[in-house]
């Protein structure tokens, strides 16, 4: 589950939620389904929490090669 | 000597002098020959346009007032608003009419001063892009939701670059950032920009699906007009056209509109929203998992509830069906354990037993009677029968002579021989003989 991308995780779980909706499940199914949305709503609130996002400048060298540097954000900040 | 070009009329003691129509001819020649293509900076002033189009008014400045007229067929092609007191520069001739002795300036054309140029410039290219198709609503891609990789081209010095970070930190940056660093103004500016969005591109393409460049925003922060060209210009436009990846437009403030903001998928008012645009709201993601998890849980809890009713019922049913089986089994068991006494043998012996008693007391009812008339039978045949007795007879002198040993009464002398012996019985007492002689007299 952890491969799964965010957005894929959410729409997982409003699947979850609408078959539950339409309350045609058997209470086993119900119940596995209720488990695996209960834990994607975790994982989801987890991942906002634990978001960070990554800083590349993306460079061109005159062999055509492409080069990713990383930046930090307050070296951007002091710069001003 | 002569004069040889001096005219030759008029001559007053050696002056010339012009007729009105004469001199106001030669000053339409001169002027109109001298300013016939001529550009005029001034202040409008006033302005006055005519109910047939035409447009009337003075351009001046400090000391001095010139009259001008613009004809309607040029002033519809004007853009912009003329008014007293914009300076404009203005291109035309200067026109001389005799009848009243006054010239002014016919214009061709009329420019807002300073970014006049700049504008009609960016009004012709408008024109062009949108014959070619480059602002068409239907080319307009969607935004990704939640792009993992977003691109942005700015530069890295700028105000806009931390615009867009500050906002991003405060959504669900849970994205990886590529900046391709370029320059937003001034010379070599446009270059920089369309070589960033074709190589971003080029970059692109080297990428595996999953991790591609989502989406790009390209601009800068606020500026003047002239500080904000480039993104204006024909290069960067053809360049946002071109690229795979969405763009998103962010140049300047509110008020600033680009050709790139024309050409973008989406044109941002400034970075900031740009930023906003390409990433939602922590708190409206948490606000919907919270909502799905909510939704999830009634969701379920209904099921249970359903369930639960569902259960009662079935336990109530099986209550139900188990009192009415319990019922029908009693009633058959009753029958069955009837049928089962019934055919019980212990009650079967019995009722045999008690047939047999009842058949022996029957019987022995029926004996007890018969004894009874046997008896007083017996007892009357036993009275005959003892006046029958041979020993009553003997009584009265007969005898009853056996075989000796065998016992058989001799009826018939034959049965004995000679030397045999006998036995005779009496009332009193027996006789044993031996045969002396048979005589048969029968």
């Amino acid at each position: 589950m952890g491969e799964m991308k965010f957005e894929e995780s959410l729409k997982k779980l409003e699947k979850i939620v609408e078959d539950l909706e339409k309350g045609d499940l058997s209470l086993d199914e119900a119940l596995k389904k209720y488990q695996e949305g209960i834990d994607l709503s975790r994982s989801c609130s987890q991942r906002l929490d634990n978001a960070k996002k990554k800083i590349d400048v993306l460079t061109k060298n005159k062999k055509g090669e492409f080069d990713l540097k990383p930046v930090e954000e307050e070296s951007l900040e002091d710069g001003e | 000597m002569e004069d040889l070009f001096a005219p030759q009329h008029n001559k007053t003691n050696g002056r010339y002098v012009y007729t009105v129509s004469e001199i106001t001819r030669d000053i339409k020649l001169i002027f109109e020959n001298t300013f016939a293509d001529v550009w005029v900076e001034g202040e409008v002033s006033n302005y006055r346009p005519s109910s047939s189009g035409h447009y009337y008014f003075s351009l001046k400045d400090e000391n001095s007032v010139l009259s001008a007229v613009m004809f309607s067929r040029l002033a519809r092609e004007v853009k912009f608003k003329l008014e007293d007191g914009l300076k404009v520069v203005c291109f035309g001739c200067i026109d001389v009419y005799p009848p009243r002795g006054q010239y002014q300036l016919i214009i061709e054309r009329v420019e807002p001063k300073g970014i006049g140029s700049l504008q009609l410039a960016l009004e012709q290219l408008k024109q062009k892009l949108e014959k070619e198709g480059f602002f068409a609503l239907e080319r307009k891609r969607q935004l990704p939701y939640l792009p993992k990789k977003i691109a942005l081209v700015t530069s890295i010095s700028g105000a806009a670059i931390k615009d867009i970070l500050k906002v991003l930190s405060r959504r669900f940056a849970d994205a990886h950032i590529i900046v391709k660093s370029v320059l937003v103004q001034g010379a070599g500016a446009r270059e920089e920009i369309s070589t960033a969005i074709r190589e971003l591109n080029e970059y692109n393409d080297s990428l595996p699906v999953s991790e591609k460049i989502e989406v790009m925003i390209v601009g800068r922060g606020g500026g003047s007009m002239e500080d904000l060209w480039a993104f204006n210009e024909e290069i960067v436009a053809r360049a946002i056209y071109s690229s795979e990846i969405p763009v998103i437009s962010a140049v300047g403030h509110e008020r600033d509109w680009t050709i790139a903001d024309l050409v973008a998928d989406v044109r941002a008012p400034t970075p900031s929203v740009a930023a906003e645009l390409v990433l939602p709201r922590k708190e409206d993601l948490k606000e919907k998992i919270d909502a799905f998890s909510t939704a999830l849980k009634n969701a379920f809890a209904d099921i249970l509830a359903g369930n639960g009713t569902t259960v009662e019922t079935l336990i109530h049913r099986m209550h139900l069906a188990m009192e009415h089986a319990f019922l029908i089994n009693r009633s058959e068991f009753e029958n069955a354990v009837k049928k089962l006494l019934l055919l019980n043998p212990a009650i079967l012996i019995q009722q045999s037993l008690d047939k047999i008693k009842n058949a022996l007391r029957q019987m022995n009812v029926r004996i007890q009677h018969i004894f009874e008339l046997r008896e007083a039978a017996f007892r009357a045949a036993a009275g005959k029968l003892a006046n029958l007795s041979p020993l009553n007879i003997l009584a009265r002198g007969y005898s009853i002579t056996f075989t000796e040993p065998s016992g058989k009464i001799i009826k018939d002398a034959r049965i004995v021989n000679e030397g045999d012996m006998i036995k005779t019985k009496l009332d009193k007492g027996e006789i044993i003989s031996e045969v002396k002689g048979v005589i048969f007299n029968g």
